[in-house]
């Protein structure tokens, strides 16, 4: 009992620092909220421009399994998307840094690729893999990919100078610097582009689901030509969840791999 | 044979219009610990860097030992630790990297660790330990590949009063027991004196004086307290003054 009550009072002054952390940002979500619906319980805003939160949440609640069903399917995108940005990119990432010409010949394309809106390319996927998930996860993927490859890179270049001297003294093989030096010291860019990316993965496959149809997207589009304002807000509320729930899964198992690795604090 | 041979020796660098040096010539017996001695900026780091090969001369040869050579080990100003790798893979990073890692070379890790005082800090990282534990650490990384010879540019300088005493004895004894040499960087000349059996003090100009350092044949901090100590640390004190007062007198 003792222990626990010392476990207890171990744990305020954590607890104190997580008040003083979050709770502005959650005192601000139910002043907006409540506001919002305020607004639309005096009717100032029509409820079929702006249903209440509250509206959303019953709404929500009854299109559950449908919601569920559109959310697991953009998932499956995401990840098949972001998986292969990640695979994809890192390899890329060590090629072009590995082989400099390479780099000179294919990156300025990259580069290029990367600013073509995802919404102008969609069409040509659905000409080139159909309606469906294949096409979704191809736009999740190519919106994903660069952020990981630009940072991964970034990373490897950016090896301390002085860490680099030091291999030097024991003359490593090219491969003995690149994964025992240049590889983990870029693992704080990487992850920070992994993010970056998980992010990027939602938007791509929601854009690729409304022209492909399927997920979340295909969920909201339909809402939008039936007028239904409180099931986008529904799909557009999911999409944002997936968001943060793939940002802190990322968070878990990075903190997980690397618990004692304290370089990981650079980023 | 000397196991380094320095002659006419000069480096400069494009920010600097003043060669380092001025035909430096000296030779390092195989028995010999030499201490490089001088004010900030006479090029001692960069004579060091010079003898590692991680610098190229501008003008002049360096020429060493080729047995020695192979084994030759060096610790740099800063610690440099991977910050990645506990204090233990620190130690054997030179070993896997020449892929000379096996049981018996842990152990020589765990050995090394414990001469230095942080065998309880084994699967510490970097950022746990202090600086001087961090430049304890660079030194047994560099003890780990049992070099001929080991360049030190300042190792001591972070360190406490009793850990550096502590650490100038462990070079001592590994310079008795292993015939360790080692060319070693400092800016204090009770430390030079003490641990080295030659001085060469350099300064500003490039000017350049070879000292015998202490005649003493066993050395403990103890002699340190002791008048014939005191009297080199003293002559060499103002030979050193003598070279810095002729120096900003041609600056003049």
């Amino acid at each position: 009992m003792q222990r626990l009550t010392c476990k207890v009072k171990a744990m305020i002054p954590t607890l104190r620092i997580w008040i003083a952390d979050k709770l502005p940002a959650w005192i601000f979500l139910a002043g907006m909220l409540s506001a919002w619906q305020f607004i639309v319980a005096q009717q100032w805003v029509a409820s079929y421009l702006l249903p209440s939160p509250v509206q959303i949440f019953k709404t929500t609640l009854n299109m559950w399994p449908d919601i569920f069903a559109a959310t697991l399917s953009t998932a499956q995108s995401i990840l098949w998307g972001l998986g292969l940005s990640v695979i994809i990119g890192m390899a890329s990432a060590l090629i072009f840094f590995s082989i400099p010409i390479a780099r000179r010949a294919i990156l300025p394309f990259c580069i290029f690729f990367q600013t073509v809106p995802i919404i102008a390319i969609a069409p040509l996927l659905v000409i080139w893999f159909g309606y469906g998930q294949p096409t979704v996860n191809a736009s999740a993927f190519i919106v994903s990919l660069f952020p990981i490859l630009a940072n991964t890179l970034t990373g490897l270049q950016e090896t301390d100078p002085q860490l680099k001297e030091l291999f030097r003294l024991y003359k490593p093989s090219r491969w003995q610097l690149i994964f025992k030096l240049q590889i983990p010291s870029a693992v704080p860019y990487i992850i920070t582009g992994i993010k970056i990316s998980a992010g990027l993965a939602v938007v791509g496959a929601i854009v690729g689901e409304f022209i492909a149809g399927g997920g979340l997207g295909s969920l909201i589009d339909a809402a939008r030509t039936q007028q239904r304002v409180d099931l986008v807000f529904s799909g557009v509320l999911m999409s944002s969840a997936l968001a943060l729930a793939l940002v802190y899964t990322i968070n878990l198992i990075t903190g997980l791999l690397f618990r004692h690795r304290p370089y990981l604090r650079r980023q | 044979m000397p196991s380094i041979e320095v002659q006419q020796l000069e480096k400069s660098f494009p920010s600097s219009a003043q060669a380092l040096f001025a035909g430096l010539s000296f030779a390092l017996d195989s028995n010999e610990c030499l201490c490089l001695l001088g004010p900030s900026g006479c090029g001692k780091t960069t004579l060091l860097r010079l003898l590692m090969g991680l610098e190229k001369p501008s003008r002049g040869t360096i020429r060493v030992d080729p047995a020695v050579a192979m084994k030759m080990s060096y610790v740099f100003q800063e610690p440099r630790l991977v910050p990645w790798r506990t204090c233990l893979e620190n130690v054997l990073l030179p070993l896997e990297l020449t892929a000379k890692i096996n049981n018996a070379a842990r152990d020589r890790a765990v050995e090394l660790l414990q001469k230095i005082g942080l065998s309880n800090r084994l699967e510490h990282f970097p950022n746990q330990l202090s600086g001087g534990m961090q430049m304890r650490v660079a030194l047994a990384r560099a003890l780990i590949t049992q070099p001929k010879i080991i360049l030190l540019d300042e190792p001591f300088a972070a360190l406490d009063e009793r850990t550096r005493f502590h650490m100038q004895d462990l070079l001592l004894e590994l310079k008795a027991r292993l015939q360790l040499q080692y060319v070693f960087v400092t800016h204090s000349i009770a430390e030079a004196v003490y641990i080295s059996d030659r001085i060469l003090l350099l300064d500003n100009a490039g000017a350049c004086r070879d000292v015998r350092s202490l005649p003493f044949r066993s050395r403990n901090q103890s002699i340190k307290l002791t008048p014939e100590f005191n009297a080199v640390v003293r002559e060499y004190s103002s030979l050193f003054s003598d070279m810095e007062e002729s120096f900003a007198a041609s600056n003049l």
